[in-house]
């Protein structure tokens, strides 16, 4: 057990390392340096290229690369902060710490300042939408699981399909249409910011509804498959044979058996979520961490993007490996060595 | 996945003939509603340059006052007063070219790695898991914005994107199914007879993992169609005035108070694409079980 979670953890180093080089290799494309950004549209070529040097910016590709990790890892300053520059770019934490990841060109803040509100944002919306996603689709899934071919099971099945179908940029319009112009109830837009009529839970309701529609649909059919591979076990017969009432049958035998394979497919949703929630924050302008990607990536703001990249691999990574354990907790059958 | 190899010794539960696949999407309701809301969709991009309709890109000064569903113009116009009958056509030639392209390049790439991983097993099974973990581990979204956003939005672009995201799961699907298919006897007997690894591996293994792989194609089809709609939504999609379903929702987003029909149609439009591909899968997979 202890080996296999070692594994994993040096599985999370390999693929931060590799994500952080595509991503770095990737932004060798896009237009604009470094202190163009830094300096705005504005700025004369003589002072963009002096800031340039200055930063060292035309040094070949793995040499600042290295750079980067250097200033990740505080064993060396972080060029955008030395006063030399003239940015007036400053880190309350210092310019040499562990974690320093960079400063910001877009926001002209450091990264640390502008990631982690926004990370939180997200997290609400995210937890948010997984306290529905979990009981809705255990209720569809095994409601449905329980006997195949059945009329329910037909008519939830074909419900779930459906909500799948929709994603989240459909279902935002189609919401927003009904209970924004037509009946308006709620806000179309959830700065969360404590704005007059609006309360912070109204301006949740729609961004959570968004990412359940499109996800939720999708877990019930992972749960309705394992309910169904459950209910032909000999053991399901047993019980059936035995007297049992089918209440007694589905709670005490078939329930406990039917999670253990979604569980995983409920930790793999995060992956999922984190590009629902790029769409859902963009179009209710939610000061969240998918709408500040995608922000950062339009303007190429490379330190910003990395620290993100990191960020979402670790979240992927580390679901994924508490999916595993949970998967071998929940099955004694399971023993992965 | 037409193609009639029929193996000398081949009869699997597995390998559904193209004329009983046929004739059970018929005979299930619900593969049946999907294959008649992907055709819809087929048929009109496919007539698109015939049909009677205004040309995606024209401006209409005059509809741009009053740009709802209107005799000249069923749909109504966009903002800049572009018939929307037209661009959801014209959008629906966009997206049924991109996203089989797209889903045939990955299933290609994820066909060859998962034969390789299941056939010869070791070193080669190994390293191609590893590296599929990390690709699988990489948010799909972060990789599509970063790439597109700063290589910049094209055909060929979506493409590598959506290969490289979907590939490793196609991958471990066909991985898996080889795993088991490897063992049988018309395997063995291939071996005994001397065929090369090439041909055992496309002749005699891969037309045996077709049932599966064809679920998993509709499905796949059903999300790049999403993941091309999200792009278009972004705005990183194909470079307008390319008429894009995702596109049209983002140019209209902005006057969705005034004028809701704008944003409706086209997200109408893609929900019943996608709704199509998915009951088509579904369909097709309950008849793989039965057997």
């Amino acid at each position: 057990m202890l080996r296999f979670i070692a594994g994993r953890l040096v599985l999370l180093f390999v693929t931060l390392l590799a994500a952080s080089v595509v991503v770095f290799s990737i932004s060798e494309f896009s237009p604009g340096s470094v202190a163009r950004k830094s300096l705005g549209p504005y700025a004369s070529q003589e002072q963009v290229e002096s800031l340039t040097k200055r930063l060292k910016a035309d040094d070949p590709l793995p040499l600042r690369y290295v750079r980067w990790l250097g200033v990740l890892a505080g064993v060396i300053d972080d060029p955008l902060q030395d006063p030399a520059t003239g940015l007036d770019f400053h880190d309350p934490r210092g310019s040499r710490y562990f974690g320093n990841l960079g400063y910001s060109t877009l926001y002209k803040m450091p990264v640390n300042d502008v990631i982690w509100d926004r990370l939180g944002n997200t997290a609400i919306l995210a937890g948010l939408a997984f306290a529905f996603i979990i009981p809705l689709s255990m209720i569809f899934g095994v409601l449905s699981g329980m006997r195949e071919g059945s009329k329910t099971d037909r008519t939830l099945s074909t419900l779930s399909i459906v909500l799948t179908s929709i994603p989240e940029f459909a279902s935002s319009v189609f919401l927003v249409t009904l209970f924004v112009i037509l009946l308006p109830l709620l806000p179309g837009t959830s700065p969360l910011t404590e704005s007059g009529q609006w309360s912070m839970a109204s301006q949740l309701i729609l961004p959570v509804a968004v990412l359940v529609i499109y996800d939720f649909g999708y877990v019930a059919r992972m749960i309705r498959i394992s309910m169904v591979e459950v209910m032909e076990k000999p053991y399901i017969r047993t019980a059936i044979l035995k007297g049992l009432s089918p209440r007694r049958v589905i709670m005490r035998h078939a329930l406990r058996n039917a999670m253990i394979a979604p569980f995983t497919v409920l930790l793999l949703q995060v992956n999922f979520l984190v590009s629902g929630v790029v769409v859902t924050e963009l179009v209710f302008a939610y000061p969240g961490f998918g709408r500040m990607l995608l922000e950062a990536s339009l303007f190429g703001d490379i330190t910003l993007i990395e620290a993100a990249t990191l960020i979402t691999v670790t979240v992927a990574v580390v679901t994924q490996l508490l999916g595993d354990i949970g998967y071998m907790l929940l099955n004694p059958q399971v023993r992965i060595d | 996945m037409s193609v009639e190899v029929q193996p000398a010794v081949a009869v699997n539960p597995l390998q559904p003939s193209s004329r009983r696949l046929f004739r059970r999407v018929l005979r299930s309701p619900t593969a049946l509603t999907g294959l008649f809301l992907v055709a819809f969709w087929v048929v009109l991009a496919v007539l698109a340059p015939i049909l009677p309709i205004l040309p995606p890109n024209d401006q209409d000064m005059i509809a741009m006052g009053n740009p709802y569903p209107s005799a000249q113009h069923l749909l109504g116009t966009d903002v800049l007063g572009r018939d929307i009958l037209s661009r959801l056509i014209f959008g629906a030639r966009t997206v049924l070219q991109v996203a089989p392209l797209a889903v045939a390049v990955a299933m290609i790439v994820g066909i060859a790695i998962g034969l390789l991983a299941g056939y010869f097993g070791g070193w080669v099974d190994m390293l191609i898991g590893r590296l599929s973990d990390i690709v699988l581990a990489f948010p799909v979204i972060v990789l599509y914005v970063v790439l597109i956003s700063n290589v910049g939005p094209s055909v060929f672009n979506i493409v590598v994107a959506t290969t490289v995201a979907s590939a490793p799961g196609i991958g471990r699907i066909v991985r898996g199914l080889v795993l088991v298919l490897k063992h049988q006897g018309y395997v063995d007997a291939a071996k005994m007879r001397g065929e090369s690894t090439l041909h055992i591996m496309f002749v005699e293994i891969l037309p045996n993992c077709r049932g599966p792989l064809i679920v998993d194609a509709c499905l796949r089809l059903g999300y790049t169609i999403i993941t091309i709609g999200i792009l278009g939504f972004l705005g990183l999609g194909l470079p307008p005035p390319t008429p894009d379903w995702g596109g049209m929702v983002r140019e209209t987003t902005t006057v969705i108070n005034i004028w809701p029909h704008m944003s409706l149609i086209p997200s109408g439009a893609i929900v019943s694409l996608v709704l199509g591909f998915n009951l088509l899968a579904d369909g097709i997979g309950e008849g793989n079980k039965q057997r």
